[in-house]
This record gives C-alpha cells, structure tokens and sequence, in this order.
C-alpha cells in the first residue's frame, strides 16, 4: 500500500511541475496520472485504500472500478480534484459496481456525463465529495453527480454538487438511503430519490437548483418507490430557469419548487425551512402532469398517483408570486389575481378515483398537510377548469415513517 | 474415438495451414497477464502477415459490434480433446482453457499519412492466404478472453508500432486516427482501446454476478458461413466438425440472427439484430442497463415499451436531445434512440463506450425501421 501512495505522490509532483493551466489538455503527467489511477482501481483488492494526494489532475479518460470493499480517498474536495474537463471518453466520471465502497474528499469536476455512478452493489458510502460544472448551470454539463443506482445500503454525507443537468444526488430504485448534511446548488434537481424504498433525507441544504428536493416514481422499473423522509433541510431560492434537456423526468420541474413529489407513496415532509420558490413551496404531483404518461409506453401496473403524503411542522418562507410557465402563471391570477400567489402547497388534483370509497381516498392514501398557509388544487384533470383552495380534504395525519437504519453501520 | 476424430481434423486444418510451421503451440496460461501477445501463439506476425496457429479456428458474426469501422479477426481455440457445449440462447458452454481472440485492424489508404485508416467494409485486400496481410492492414489491438477456472478474463494488448507484437495495456489507450473514406472525406477520431475493466461493460451481461462471457459465441451470431482454407462452411457445423463444439442442431435448426446489411432480410430481422449485438449486452433484464426499462436484445417483444416504444426514458439526462420517448413509431427524429447512436459525446451517446464516431449506416437502418413501425404514442391525462 505505501508503494502505491508514493508513486501516486510521484505523480502528484510530476503534475504539479507541468503547471500549464490549459485545462483541456492532459500533460504527459496527467496522462500518467490517469494510466495509474486506473491500474491501481484494476488492481484493487477488498481492504484496499487507493489514496490520491492533494493536487489537481486532468483526466481523459474514465476510470471505472469492479472490485469489493476499495475505498478511494483524496486529501479534501477542494485539495484532491479530478477533473474530466478535456474527457474524450466514458460516460462518467467514475463508474463503480461494487459493494462495500467508500469514496471520500475529493472533487469530480466536469465530467461529460454523470460524474460518479454506481450501478449495483451494497454498502456504499460516499462523504466529503465535491461534484461540480464550473461553468455553471448548463444543458451541457453531465447530467448526474452522485448517482447510485439499484443499490443497498447507501450513504451520502457531508458532499457538495454543483450543476447537475439533471439531479445534483441522484438515488435511483436503491433501498436503505441516508442522505444528509449535502449541499446541492445550482443544479436541476438538487436532491431526487426515485423509485427507491426506505430514504432519509435530512440537514442538507438545497439552493438556487431549479427543484430542491425530488422524490419521484417513474414507470417501467423494476420496483416502486415509497417510504421517503425529508426532514430537517434548508430548502430555499430554488428559483433556477429548468436547464434540462426534454424528456428528462425533471425537466417537468417547473422552477422555483421547493420539495417536489411526484406520484411517490408515504413520502414524509417535517421541520424543514422552505423559503423564497417562485411557484411553490411545496408541490405534490403525479405522473400525468409530466406529460410523458402513455398507454404504450407506461406499464399498466403503473402507479402515477402520489399516496400518503404527508407535510408537518415545516417552517414556510415566501413563495407562489410568479410560479413558472403559461398554465401556472394563469392558474394563479385565475384563482389568486394578478397581485396574489399561490400558497404554500399546490396539488395537480389527480387523485385514484377507482381505490376510492364513498369517494374518499382510504386513509393511508390521503395528503395531509398541517401547518402550510392553504394548499392549491389544481384541478389538473379538468385542464385546472376548477381549481379549489378548500383546505378540509388534507385535515388529517398519517402514521410516521421509522428512521432508516443502514445495517451494516457505514465506516467512520 | 471423439478425440480421433478431433485429432484427424486438426491434422487436416494443420496441413492446409502451411504458414504455421514453426509456431509453438497455443499456450493457454491459467494465471497471470503475460507480457505480450505473442505469449499465448494464438496469432502471431510470420512474413509480413499475421497468422493463425494451428488450432486456432476464425469466425465471423451475422452483425457485429460497431467499433469505429475496424475490421475485426476473431478467433477461438480449446486444449486438446475439449469441446463447448451448445446452448440455444447463450454462449456456449466452453471448457476451461478456452481462449478467444479477437484482433482490431484497418485497412490502409494508398498513399495515406501515418495514421490515416480507411472507413471500408470491403475486407477482400485484408487477407493473404492464411492471415492478415500487413502490407494492406493496420494491426490496433487485439483482445483475449481466456477461460480460467475461476472464470473468464479479459486482456487487452496493443500493437507496436512496427507491428512485430502487441503489448499488454490494461489500463487502455487512446490512438488519435483519421478515417478516410472512399471518396477521400477525412474525418479525425480517437480509437479508444478500453481498459481491463470496461471490457465488462459489454462482457459482463449480468451485473449482479458481474461475470464475464464471450458475446460472439453464440449461435445466433455464428450461424453463417465462413470463408476457410478449405472452402465455404457454416460456422456452428465447422465447429462440430473439428470438435470444438458438442450438442449443436443442424445450422437450419439453430437460431440465426440477420446480417444487417443483407437486404434480402427483413427490415425489422436486421434493425434487432444490429440492436441486438450492439445494445443488448447492457440492455438486457440483467445488464447494466436494467436500470432503464429498455431491452433491446433479441429477446424483447417486437412493438412493446421494452424496446423502446413510446417509452420515457428514466435517466438519460441531456441524451433525450430534447425528445419525449425512446421510439416515437414513425418519427425516427422525434426518438431518443437514434438521437443517441447518432452522438459521439460521451454523456449523451450509445453505447457509452466502444465507438468515438457515429456509425452512419447503423443509424439509418435505425430510422427507417422506426419510420415503418406503425402507431402513435398518445399523451393521456
């Protein structure tokens, strides 16, 4: 292990002397840099903890790692940074499907696509990792920071991802999530759990995205998502232009959305701070309103309606004065004037009329909503022809959500 | 008697192969990486050519993988008195000991600078009696897939630059060429050679197990004739007959996948196939990329949202281009799949990795098998 910190070091020293600040091109030294890295991640072995000194490297290439129980460890997110900015090859940044993997401080910045995925695998932690497009928010930038998928087990802590495309932090169809004390800025989505089971997300900070924090239910995969926790967040000022390229599950997302649900079952909302979004603070939506839903292209077994939401003891700042796009922009003035704006909480109204009794949601499937300043419905079904702000309908509680235990403990 | 007859027919192969003479024999090493190509004598560099050894038997595929318009020499070959056991759907069952190669190549351009490769699919000048004739090729990388007991390895090597050897280069490489095409259009390219690892992005089908398997060696992709020394043969019954392979049906039995280019199959035959050996290495139930909701190995059903029909994607991020559903029936600019074959950024393009140019031809079989299929994809509320 000391031989390969040293030669890494080597090349630290070699990288550092090049000292050419043309970030798309790679110096022999990065070059070399990159060769090894990929040979060390080749020759990993469970136990092994690839170090990467302080030091800023330009890669080419995507590296990619098949091995169990690596860890990659870099001096800090703002000491240790890869960047993919001249990348000619991979889809990502870094491409892991293994279990038992930690990744901690180092940053990934520009990568072509996702920065960091991992496809399959249990246990993974990942802490104190910087992902971001310098450039700031772009179509262009990759879509993905950390993305794990089809994963078990799954922490994300104490990182920071800027200008995503498309989600900052991205848990797809996992189970067991803890996600906490991030910061995810000027990125899509800030935040998005999708068709995942079992999340806590708690104590991070998402700002100036253009949603702050997603969970979502899309069709066609291979489990439903329920059971997610957002709580204890400052979610604010997520008022940027939706820059994802259509047919993205978040371009959907109008801009200034705080915490958005959509068509998720028993998502809990509590003791968050959500302040300050053009549309609103909170927005519970099924998949009709993304307009991708279609007979052919959708499971029949799909559930598009969001069930058992329920939002309490959230701590609301402004929002609703200008919501985004033409539709919401007159569903405001319809329902609230020119001067008004929508309240805390707005529903797309599309409700499962067929699980219905007496016409009336069971009751683990209701939205309940205590302590926001009115909630909207839309009336989405009827092209918002009826638009109501009786508050009654969310008049009630739902059972709470257990904390997500991840078994085993994550290393320290 | 098995082994008889095994051991006549090598005999036979040997003879034909007369160019072989000298060469030690195939050396199957069951750990370890050697150094250079030239360790295993699977192929080797022999008078300005590279040869086959003796044992080592070519094969072609109905549709092959794009990569870059390489042309590609592949090859496979068993430890004496060991056969493959047939399988339908799945590669053969091979023993281990069992190493495959296969060789990326490109022709050169008459009076071409130093990396200039030719875009062709004319491979009629590549060969010279028993092997590639350097004098016409280009020799890039050559891969091997060797059956060890504790599973299937990949190991990449490199050609040299006088072309004498290939060097193991399991962290890849990146090759700045130039594509030329019969009219002289030029177009500039990195041949990306992956590393160690990537060769399980398409070998690996099953990524919960994250096992390697040979993909070509199927009978779906084999079963076509091969041009050998000794005339015309179909692939899966040359390898009954030299006793590689056990079990196997009559070549009209077994499955067959379209040769793309063969206009006299079916549009839809050749559209699968192409999707079938380029995308359902990933884009399978167990593959990689399960985690889309798209299947585009042969298993799929034709018109279902598995293939793609009017189907949303699920995180292609910026690789929709703008567009709503994977396959939109009749609107092949309107689809997310073409738009994505038709890429070379990494991030947006398919596949990921593999190709750093856009295969022209792929595409637009593509598109028109989209603009034939029937039916519209409805938005309801």
């Amino acid at each position: 292990m000391r031989k390969l910190i040293l030669t890494v070091a080597i090349g630290a020293v070699l990288a550092g002397c090049s000292g050419g600040e043309q970030p798309a091109a790679q110096s022999d030294a990065d070059a070399a840099f990159n060769a090894k890295l990929q040979q060390q991640l080749l020759d990993a072995k469970p136990g092994t903890v690839i170090d990467i000194p302080a030091g800023h490297y330009s890669l080419k290439r995507g590296l990619s790692l098949r091995t169990d129980g690596v860890t990659i460890r870099g001096a800090g997110m703002d000491k240790t940074v890869l960047s993919f900015k001249g990348q000619v090859v991979g889809p990502e940044g870094l491409l892991v499907n293994a279990s038992d993997f930690t990744i901690e401080n180092l940053a990934l910045e520009d990568t072509k696509g996702d920065a960091l995925k991992i496809n399959q695998g249990k246990n993974i932690t990942i802490r104190g990792v910087r992902v971001e497009w310098t450039g700031g928010p772009k179509t262009t930038n990759g879509a993905y920071g950390l993305y794990p998928v089809k994963t078990q087990n799954v922490l994300i802590e104490d990182s920071v991802v800027i200008g995503a495309s498309d989600a900052g932090i991205y848990v797809g169809q996992s189970h067991n999530i803890v996600v906490r004390r991030n910061r995810a800025e000027f990125n899509v989505a800030g935040i998005e759990i999708e068709n995942s089971v079992n999340a806590d997300v708690f104590e991070n900070t998402a700002t100036n995205n253009t949603g702050g924090i997603l969970v979502f239910n899309m069709p066609n995969l291979s489990q439903a998502g329920k059971a997610t926790r957002v709580f204890k967040n400052q979610v604010h000022d997520n008022n940027t232009g939706n820059f994802a390229a259509k047919g993205a599950a978040v371009a959907s997302v109008p801009a200034g959305s705080g915490v958005v649900v959509n068509s998720n079952d028993k998502v809990e909302i509590f003791d968050n701070d959500v302040a300050n979004h053009q549309t609103a603070n909170v927005i519970i939506s099924s998949y009709f309103s993304t307009n991708y839903y279609n007979a052919k292209g959708v499971a029949a077994d799909y559930n598009p309606y969001p069930k058992g939401i329920y939002v309490y003891d959230n701590r609301f700042g402004p929002a609703g004065e200008s919501p985004d796009g033409m539709k919401l922009k007159m569903l405001k003035t319809a329902v609230y004037g020119v001067s008004g704006k929508f309240p805390d909480v707005l529903w797309d109204g599309y409700a499962d009329t067929k699980s219905m009794v007496n016409g009336k949601l069971p009751d683990d499937d209701r939205i309940c909503i205590v302590g926001a300043n009115g909630v909207l419905n839309a009336d989405g079904p009827n092209d918002y022809k009826n638009p109501s702000t009786d508050t009654k309908p969310y008049e009630c509680t739902l059972p709470k959500l257990p904390p997500v235990v991840l078994e085993p403990a994550p290393k320290a | 008697m098995k082994s008889l007859k095994r051991t006549a027919a090598l005999a036979a192969l040997l003879c034909l192969a007369a160019c072989n003479r000298g060469m030690d024999p195939v050396a199957y090493h069951a750990d370890g990486r050697p150094a250079k190509l030239s360790e295993w004598h699977v192929v080797e560099v022999r008078g300005g050519k590279l040869v086959l050894n003796q044992g080592v038997v070519p094969y072609d595929l109905n549709t092959p993988l794009f990569t870059d318009y390489a042309h590609k020499l592949r090859t496979v070959w068993m430890p004496k008195g060991e056969s493959a056991k047939y399988n339908p759907t799945d590669s053969f069952d091979f023993p281990v000991g069992t190493v495959i190669s296969k060789t990326f190549y490109y022709p050169k351009v008459a009076g071409g600078q130093k990396d200039d490769v030719a875009r062709t699919y004319d491979s009629s000048k590549d060969f010279a009696g028993e092997g590639l004739d350097l004098a016409n090729v280009r020799l890039i990388e050559t891969r091997i897939l060797v059956h060890r007991p504790d599973g299937w390895a990949a190991i990449p090597y490199l050609w040299n630059d006088n072309q004498s050897d290939a060097d193991l280069a399991r962290t890849g490489a990146v090759l700045p060429l130039t594509l030329v095409a019969d009219d002289k259009s030029r177009e500039d390219f990195n041949y990306v050679m992956p590393d160690e690892s990537q060769c399980a992005s398409c070998h690996a089908q099953d990524w919960v197990s994250r096992k390697v398997h040979p993909i070509g060696l199927k009978a779906r992709h084999i079963n076509r004739d091969y041009h050998y020394a000794d005339g015309n043969e179909n692939e899966i019954a040359h390898l009954m007959k030299v006793g590689y392979l056990t079990g196997a049906p009559a070549p009209a039995e077994a499955p067959r996948n379209a040769n793309w280019q063969d206009q006299h199959a079916s549009l839809n035959e050749r559209a699968r196939a192409y999707l079938d050996i380029n995308c359902g290495h990933c884009h399978n139930p167990n593959g990689a990329a399960n985690t889309t909701g798209l299947t585009l190995d042969i298993s799929a059903p034709d018109d279902d949202r598995h293939m793609g029909m009017c189907k949303p994607p699920v995180a292609a991020g910026r690789g929709t281009g703008d567009h709503m559903f994977d396959i939109v029936p009749g609107k092949p600019d309107d689809s997310i799949l073409p738009y994505r074959m038709n890429s070379a950024e990494p991030g947006e393009m398919m596949p990921e990795i593999g190709r750093s140019t856009v295969h022209k031809e792929g595409v637009e079989l593509i598109k028109a098998w989209i603009a034939a299929q029937p039916g519209t994809c409805v938005t309801l509320r």
